[in-house]
């Protein structure tokens, strides 16, 4: 390492935990900090509902009562935000993405999540099918609170948590890849933790 | 220009320390130069690397306080007593010191003075910071757009850049404070936490549309935004940035 930083110590809290479930430039937190673009909105479950749009011969739809009678999971994850905290085994309960696309059929290679208050995030359908994603609606056995997401937020670990779109109301499923809000604002299109994937060019 | 510098990888610059100043008991700003640094705009922010001698790394982001100018870049840290990086900046950096950055960072919570105002910023604490940079933007450029800045702060020694927002003050500039927790003796002033009815007197009105910028602690973000469209200004028009209890 050529540069060092005079009298930079550190407080190496990764070494209490697992530093191979850390990925570069992260630390640990305890706490469970909150990112929003804008004001957070709230929506009633009444006029709540998940929608599947795009590439597909018929759109698909569940009110909230639908949603809730769907099979659901619990998963325990890390999660990775790009500003810089990570979080080791956040628990969740959600529906897998797969059982909201099973025995769809689509041309599409890519998918946009898009949430109320406008928020989008792209990604390759490949990335939220095969276990890899869900739309959770509890944290930590509690409902997930409005500030984080609440009534559902989507939960894909595998990628920086702004690829989790907080307030979901559906995915659309799309032939070309559309980067969503932050992609378009200068952050990186994909979002791998693992390969530090934070900004545009990263 | 500063459109086409984050078109590129963001590569780590070496950033040396030229000048510290304090702005209140526990708030620093530290102005580095940066050689070849492309320009920012304002409210955008970078990343802080430090690096230890066995080769341990730490990153944080922080908002850049200076308008953009040169190759002098300004950041004000407060020193969090459990962080690993604030108290480094804060207590430990020297002028001639050097440290890693990159950036700038952020194309969403920025305003540049061509898009005019009226503008309302709404600052809790160090939230003030990219709000600041805002500020000298405007005043850098000339700019003459209708501005109120209300700013939360918890007593009037801990109201960071206190002396030149008093100078900026006026020009179509207004500001506001707010002390929630103590107040000089003589105090005329708001002293307690931000609410619906103080944002409606500080205004401007939803119906004037002005570009809303709040930045600080979550709760005080949440409660911000949430008065905000409660009084009826448009939620894509009232653009928000927090920070968590942690954040170094």
């Amino acid at each position: 390492m050529s540069f060092v930083s005079r009298g930079f110590r550190g407080r190496r809290r990764e070494s209490e935990g697992d530093a191979t479930r850390i990925p570069p430039g992260q630390y640990l937190t305890d706490d469970y900090p909150v990112l929003s673009a804008g004001p957070t909105p709230h929506t009633p479950l009444d006029r709540w509902d998940f929608s599947i749009v795009g590439e597909l011969d018929e759109p698909r739809r569940w009110s909230w009562e639908e949603f809730r009678a769907l099979p659901s999971e619990e998963v325990t994850v890390d999660i990775h935000c790009v500003t810089k905290w990570s979080k080791l085994d956040t628990v969740w309960q959600g529906v897998s993405v797969d059982t909201l696309l099973d025995g769809l059929d689509t041309a599409a290679e890519y998918v946009v999540q898009y949430s109320d208050g406008g928020y989008t995030t792209n990604l390759p359908l490949e990335d939220v099918t095969g276990g890899k994603a869900w739309v959770v609606f509890d944290y930590d056995g509690e409902p997930l609170e409005a500030e984080h997401g609440g009534p559902a937020r989507m939960l894909v670990p595998h990628l920086y948590f702004w690829k989790s779109a907080k307030w979901v109301r559906g995915l659309r499923l799309t032939a070309a890849d559309e980067p969503g809000f932050w992609e378009v604002n200068g952050y990186h299109n994909y979002g791998d933790p693992w390969q530090e994937q934070r900004y545009w060019g990263d | 220009m500063a459109g086409a510098a984050v078109l590129g990888r963001l590569t780590w610059r070496i950033a040396e320390v030229v000048d510290i100043v304090d702005e209140t008991p526990r708030v620093k700003t530290i102005a580095f130069d940066v050689p070849d640094w492309p320009g920012h705009r304002a409210g955008q922010h970078v990343d802080v690397r430090l690096t230890a001698e066995d080769g341990y790394q730490a990153q944080r982001s922080y908002s850049i306080a200076s308008a953009a100018g040169g190759t002098r870049v300004e950041l004000t840290v407060e020193r969090l007593d459990d962080g690993e990086v604030s108290p480094y900046l804060t207590d430990e950096l020297r002028p001639g010191d050097r440290i890693e950055l990159r950036g700038p960072v952020g194309g969403y919570f920025v305003w540049e003075p061509s898009q005019g105002g009226p503008l309302l910023l709404v600052a809790g604490g160090s939230g003030v910071v990219p709000l600041m940079a805002m500020l000298r933007a405007r005043d850098a450029a000339g700019s003459d757009a209708e501005t109120r800045l209300l700013f939360s702060s918890r007593g009037w020694d801990d109201v960071i850049y206190r002396d030149e927002l008093e100078r900026l003050h006026g020009d179509g500039l207004r500001i506001v404070h707010t002390l929630t927790r103590s107040q000089p003796p003589g105090w005329t002033g708001y002293a307690r936490r931000l609410d619906a009815h103080m944002l409606a007197e500080v205004g401007p009105s939803p119906t004037e549309t002005p570009h809303v910028y709040a930045c600080g602690p979550t709760p005080f973000v949440e409660a911000a935004a949430r008065a905000l469209v409660e009084l009826g200004h448009e939620p894509h028009s009232v653009k928000t940035e927090r920070f968590g209890p942690t954040g170094g």
